[in-house]
Formats: C-alpha cells, structure tokens, sequence
C-alpha cells in the first residue's frame, strides 16, 4: 500500500501538519509506504528552514526533514504556492524540494491512496 | 511530442479525480489555488469532475466583482473550463437551497445533485481531493 499525503496548512497555526506527520510516521512504522509527501497552500511555510520555534516544542519542518532522511519520503513544494509566499530554494529545510503541481497529479495517479490534511 | 504529452507521467492510467470546492471564493486562498490543481490534473489527461458544496457555490456566482478587496477576480476561468474538456460540473442541491440559490444564479451550466445522488458520485471516484 501507497499512501500519498497532501499537506494544505502552515506549521502550529493548525494541526494538519502535525496530524500529516503523526499519519506519515505511523504508517512508515508499520510497513506501508509513503513516497511522497506535497506541501501546497500556506503548507509550503513547513518547509521554511528559518523557522526557530521555543526548544521545548517540537519542530514541525525539522521533524518532516528527519523523516525523510530516515524514510527516503520525497518533500515536495509547490513552486507556484511557494514563490506566493516567498519560499525558495535559499530558505528550504533539508530534504524539501520545490516542484510542479504535476508532482501532486502524480501522487493521485500512481499511489493507492491520497490522503489530505487541512482545513 | 506535445508539452502537453510531456506533461504525462506516461502511465497512461486514467483515474477518475473529484475536486471538492466547499468554500467562498475570497476570504482565503483556497478556491483560486484549488482551480490550478484542477487544469493540472485535467492537463494530465485524467477524468475530472468539480463539486460545489457549502459556501463553494458562491464560487460560481454571477455578478462577483472582487475590485473593493483589491483581489484577482478569478471567476472568468469557471467559464474556460470546457477549453480543458473539464465539463463535469456539479452542485449540491441543499447548499444551493440553504443560499436561496438557484441554476440562474450560476456563470455556468452545472448538474444539481441530491445528497444521496452527490453520496453516489463520490463512491466512483479514485482521488477525491477537497479545497
């Protein structure tokens, strides 16, 4: 089982990225896998490297980059909902890369699952 | 080849792929970015539909004039949507009610669905993807 997830919402403002990588961890851990994941709408701020939130909190973009390190998942921003909000190449965490619309298409097509997280 | 063929993950599978429009076409972002994801999928060559529901048939209102907000007025690209052989188009016949909406109301020609009708339409699909 494939899952695709789709990530419409910024970091601590709403859960969804919390609850996206809660999904993504979990299902990692039981042996489904998760290729890709796709940051659109204000999502695209989870991949902001420059984010610095209090050390007693979790770090919702680091904690996505780890996870793809661990994992191998493909972090994808939308470029055109990325250059909106002023995401670039420049500030992206480790791991995020920036790319098309297609890339999300694609999830729907070739994955047995697209789960979306948002409002 | 063509961009468009380009554009393909050359799959060739066809899933069927519903958009969900559930809000008001200002006051967030979401109707004006969830429009580009539709061109990109039907760009793909997949089977698209588009619901309104909620406050999402706002989004096909006539009349919209977003010059007070000093925001793009993205309404005329509903109407193009044929241009992409995107021409399944439904609304949700208790949101339409509930706004004392009817099809005259509308920029475009759209099928008005019963819940258990809109129920149905959903359970066909692959992908459903919600804005």
């Amino acid at each position: 089982m494939q899952f695709g997830i789709l990530v419409n919402e910024g970091p601590y403002s709403h859960q969804a990225s919390d609850s996206a990588y809660l999904f993504a961890r979990t299902a990692l851990e039981k042996g489904y896998k998760v290729p890709r994941v796709f940051f659109y709408h204000d999502g695209v701020y989870n991949a902001s490297r420059l984010a610095t939130p209090p050390q007693d909190d979790r770090n919702v973009g680091a904690r996505w980059s780890k996870l793809a390190a661990d994992h191998g998942v493909d972090l994808v921003v939308c470029v055109a909902a990325a250059q909106r909000r002023g995401i670039t190449d420049g500030v992206l965490g480790d791991n995020f890369r920036i790319s098309g619309l297609g890339q999300l298409v694609e999830m729907g097509i070739q994955y047995d699952r697209l789960v979306t997280f948002g409002d | 080849m063509s961009d468009m063929d380009e554009m393909e993950d050359g799959s060739g599978i066809v899933k069927k792929f519903m958009f969900l429009n559930r809000k008001a076409p200002h006051g967030t972002v979401y109707a004006l970015e969830g429009l580009e994801v539709v061109l990109i999928t039907a760009a793909f060559d997949q089977d698209v539909s588009m619901v309104f529901t909620d406050d999402g048939v706002y989004q096909l209102m006539k009349g919209i004039d977003s010059k007070g907000i000093e925001v793009k007025d993205f309404s005329k690209t509903y109407r193009a949507l044929d241009g992409y052989d995107i021409e399944k188009l439904y609304v949700d016949q208790a949101s339409m009610d509930a706004r004392g909406l009817t099809e005259d109301d509308l920029i475009v020609d759209v099928t008005v669905l019963a819940v258990d009708e809109m129920a149905n339409l959903m359970a066909e699909q692959d992908v459903v993807i919600s804005f």
